[in-house]
């Protein structure tokens, strides 16, 4: 493989990543502040479907877009409304609605598999393209990579650095705590899990509509997933999500790369990787097999390595505000 | 308060929800919901033979469902139990290929593949729980999906027909390894005594036992369990295995029953579709073997629908999906009428 290639494969996975990236980056925002929207697999189906449907008949790629992201608030309004207001448990509304998402993108859709509709047009970004190296992969994309790599800046930002942010992750850390303190700790949730729901909402129909163009039942099935356990594996940090979401891509691509290599290996061991990956990296950041692995191993070592991959979820994820 | 009339007619308000939002889609498709929903009916109840397809497909559900009831009151989400039918329908075709023996060997040994595959699969996802601190639910997720894989390699793989070429199943399995049938139906009333005796044991844990209490209490609050000196891992793993255990007996039903080969998704979206069953009848042990024979009509009902109009059969999942949602998003009167006296008392 020259250089040439290697850039070209680089940029492809940025490009296959962005719409997970936007998706983990929603879906973090969310978790913060203390809600499990569990239905990104549904939401994302639905979203997709809704929003190449509303392209491809407006000819008008924005509605497209405003329309997943309706799709997908509407979706986190409703896990908010029965976890908030009615302490339902999140993950059964979550679960619930990644069956219903998946159903009505089935049966919504079916007039409008396999056809052509708008797709996001590329866009060099003049100067920055001439940059040796980076130019060609980061700057000579479309609209949908460049909100992806701002998104994960301006989230990180917004959750790190800014006060609202600090009011966010209280909700999810100690929301009683928040509470006396004056935060308004219901809206703020009911705020990030509809913002959160609208990005995830973006990021489906960012693969109908850019990534994997067109409408087909089932098109996107399983990356909800994907995006859901990247952001454990990211430890509700986006910046850390979206390398978790480029290492997903680069595994796919190395996997394509070697199917092409070793064709005598059966398709099996390629189609299984996404889920045994999913695993492994699960296991990896739990710490449980880590820790008893790195029992024996010096400190020196020991310490850097579980810092590293260790990660805690919220403290007061999927759990209700009490004092009220 | 109002007692009375609303709280009487409130069970009834998820029904009637979910058929209005059905009927505004069939609308959106320029079909009549009249003629869709007595065309679901007559699809599901039209003739001796479509009520025996009813019962066959029930019978399945019914186990997973009865599985779920233990692992729901271990606080548990077995997301995998789709995983662990399809395990349990190749654990089945594995005897069923591989032995010939009298008819009643023959199916007791797949049978019991078919329980120990289902148990396998959800003992890993119980062990990644327990020991790897992988939730049930991406660990169950990541297991369905491999097994699906599993199931395609199979069959275009090792156990592909001798005339090759299709992906579609293996070869029909021999008279003696399948489940004997009711007049040419796809029902076997052996199965169905299997359910039976299935959901009874599940009932009679679940009241009557010590088992049943130490899931309880697992499920209600793991970190006391322990205190109290039940060893929630072991309680956790086993909980999960009986129910893969049951699950991959619905999937020997599947194969050796309703089919006769192992095919493409085999599971038919029964696991996911039990999970609802146990939802709906909000976890109460009586009302879920009436739910699960409710969802079973629908399905079949929405595949008789879409031979007849070319609607999608999804039809029949999202009125089951929105059902539920209902129920979840209306509760309880009784209980929302408390959080509103706490909320006003506070």
């Amino acid at each position: 493989m020259d250089n040439g290639q290697l850039i070209a494969v680089l940029a492809s996975i940025l490009l296959q990543a962005s719409p997970l990236i936007i998706a983990v980056c929603g879906e973090t925002l969310t978790e913060r502040a203390g809600i499990v929207n569990l239905s990104l697999d549904g939401t994302m189906l639905l979203s997709a479907m809704t929003g190449f449907v509303a392209a491809h008949l407006t000819d008008n790629l924005m509605l497209g877009f405003a329309a997943g992201a309706a799709v997908g608030a509407f979706f986190a309004l409703i896990v908010a409304f029965s976890s908030i207001q009615l302490k339902q448990s999140q993950v059964a509304t979550g679960f619930v609605l990644t069956l219903l998402g998946d159903s009505l993108s089935a049966f919504l859709g079916q007039e409008y598999t396999r056809l052509p509709g708008p797709s996001v047009p590329h866009f060099a970004i003049p100067i920055l393209k001439d940059i040796p190296i980076l130019g060609p992969i980061i700057f000579n994309q479309d609209g949908l990579v460049y909100f992806a790599i701002l998104l994960i800046f301006a989230t990180s930002w917004w959750l790190f650095r800014s006060r609202p942010g600090l009011e966010l992750r209280s909700a999810g850390e100690r929301p009683e705590a928040a509470f006396a303190r004056g935060v308004n700790v219901r809206r703020l949730r009911y705020l990030y899990t509809v913002i959160g729901g609208a990005l995830v909402g973006i990021a489906g129909a960012a693969y109908s509509l850019d990534v994997k163009i067109g409408w087909s039942e089932g098109h996107t099935r399983g990356l909800g997933w994907i995006a859901l356990a990247i952001v454990i594996f990211g430890g509700w940090s986006p910046v850390r999500g979206a390398i978790g979401a480029l290492l997903f891509g680069a595994t796919k691509a190395a996997a394509t790369v070697l199917q092409r290599a070793f064709p005598e290996v059966s398709v099996v061991a390629f189609n299984a990787l996404p889920w045994l990956l999913m695993i492994g990296v699960l296991l990896l950041v739990s710490n449980k097999i880590v820790g008893r692995l790195l029992v024996n191993a010096p400190p020196a070592l020991k310490r850097p390595l579980q810092r590293m991959l260790q990660v805690a979820p919220p403290a007061a994820l999927g759990t209700e505000l009490k004092n009220e | 308060m109002r007692p009375g009339w609303l709280d009487r007619i409130w069970p009834l308000l998820p029904v009637l929800a979910a058929l209005a939002f059905t009927s505004v889609l069939l609308l959106l498709f320029k079909a009549s919901p009249v003629v869709a929903f007595s065309a679901m009916l007559e699809g599901a109840f039209g003739s001796s033979e479509r009520i025996l397809n009813v019962i066959a497909f029930w019978i399945p559900l019914l186990l997973c469902a009865a599985g779920l009831l233990i692992t729901f009151q271990a606080g548990l989400w077995n997301i995998g139990i789709e995983g662990q039918i399809i395990l349990g329908s190749i654990g089945a075709t594995w005897v069923a290929l591989s032995l010939e023996l009298a008819a009643p060997l023959q199916i007791t040994l797949e049978i019991l593949a078919a329980m120990a595959g289902g148990a396998l699969w959800a003992g890993i996802a119980g062990w990644l729980k327990t020991r790897g601190g992988v939730h049930e639910i991406f660990g169950g997720l990541a297991l369905n999906n491999l097994a699906i894989i599993l199931t395609n390699y199979l069959i275009s793989g090792p156990w592909q027909p001798p005339e090759g070429g299709s992906f579609r199943g293996t070869v029909p399995f021999g008279e003696h390894a399948l489940l004997p049938l009711f007049d040419g139906s796809r029902f076997s009333p052996l199965a169905l005594i299997l359910a039976g005796t299935a959901f009874s044991i599940v009932m009679i844990a679940l009241r009557n036992s010590t088992w049943g209490l130490k899931l309880k209490a697992l499920g209600r609050n793991s970190r006391s369990a322990f205190l109290l000196g039940v060893s929630s891992n072991r309680e956790a793993v086993l909980a999960m295995m009986f129910c893969g255990a049951l699950a991959g007996l619905g999937g020997a039903v599947r194969v050796l029953s309703w089919f006769d080969s192992l095919r493409q998704s085999i599971s038919g979206g029964i696991g996911y579709l039990a999970l609802l069953v146990v939802m709906l009848a909000a976890y109460r042990v009586l009302w879920v073997p009436f739910v699960a024979f409710f969802f079973s009509a629908v399905l079949n009902g929405a595949i008789v629908l879409q031979l007849r109009t070319q609607l999608h059969s999804s039809l029949g999942d999202i009125l089951t999906g929105v059902m539920v949602l209902f129920v979840l998003l209306l509760g309880d009167p009784i209980r929302l009428r408390g959080l509103r006296r706490a909320k006003d008392d506070g």
